[in-house]
């Protein structure tokens, strides 16, 4: 597979002063895309594979979506807690959850920046 | 193969879960990875109609060697004006459907974007069906 442009989940995680919450040995997965939302209903609509979440949201639809749509990992941005059921059931789907204290727009910006596409 | 799950209106910890059972069988046999994705979408979006809007409902999926129907039904308050509701845009969620994340009446627009063929058929005060099918593609197997 052509790695060009995809980065780790550790490398993304760094660039934002992401925590880790859950699936840690997954940190070397890759990501090719990401897509910022708290409109569950708009992630839905999102065709690409090879996708990070970036959202404000906490709850448990957040993992549901990232279910459906075969998300494998989701920033929780401005310095949202995500909750125990949500870490319950991102484990069970393998979705790594990673908390960062800085806003969608900070967070989106540093990912731009660093060589993630945006889905359209 | 037909499969039938119940689901509670008003219960949001647990929309979601109809389609997570749905997409693990769709998984084991081996049904392409894209009209998969399609199908628990639209699945989910129906289901989080029902949670939305409806007192229950329920989910029958039935699978056979060329397509995968499911049929959707809730007690419910039921659609006045499908094609007013079908329109993207349109919506009469709560606040509460609104914080999920949802409500935003995209619902039913990509439910029908996600299924080969959607009718809704609705009966104010009484409730709503909606029936969706794919066919299963033949590069499945």
């Amino acid at each position: 597979m052509n790695t060009f442009n995809q980065m780790t989940i550790r490398d993304i995680a760094g660039l934002i002063d992401g925590k880790v919450i859950c699936c840690e040995d997954r940190l070397s997965t890759s990501v090719e895309y990401a897509f910022a939302s708290d409109l569950m209903s708009d992630v839905l609509t999102v065709e690409k594979e090879n996708i990070l979440l970036i959202t404000g949201l906490t709850n448990l639809q957040v993992i549901r979506t990232s279910e459906m749509s075969d998300i494998n990992c989701v920033i929780v941005a401005r310095d949202k807690k995500v909750n125990d059921d949500m870490v319950k059931l991102a484990e069970e789907n393998n979705i790594i959850l990673v908390e960062s204290p800085h806003s969608v727009f900070h967070v989106s910006g540093e990912l731009y920046k660093a060589g993630l596409k945006p889905i359209y | 193969m037909q499969i039938r799950h119940k689901i509670a209106g008003g219960d949001f910890t647990r929309a979601g879960n109809v389609a997570s059972a749905v997409k693990k069988v769709l998984q084991q046999i081996n049904i392409d990875h894209k009209q998969s994705k399609r199908i628990v979408i639209a699945l989910y979006e129906g289901e989080v109609n029902v949670v939305a809007h409806a007192y229950s409902g329920v989910v029958d999926i039935d699978i056979d060697s060329e397509k995968i129907k499911i049929t959707i039904a809730d007690k419910g308050p039921g659609i006045s004006d499908i094609e007013k509701a079908m329109q993207e845009g349109y919506s009469t969620a709560t606040p509460q459907v609104r914080e999920m994340g949802f409500g935003a009446g995209m619902g039913l627009s990509n439910m029908k974007r996600n299924s080969d063929f959607m009718n809704i058929t609705s009966i104010p005060g009484e409730g709503t069906t909606v029936e969706l099918i794919n066919f299963i593609k033949p590069d499945a197997n």
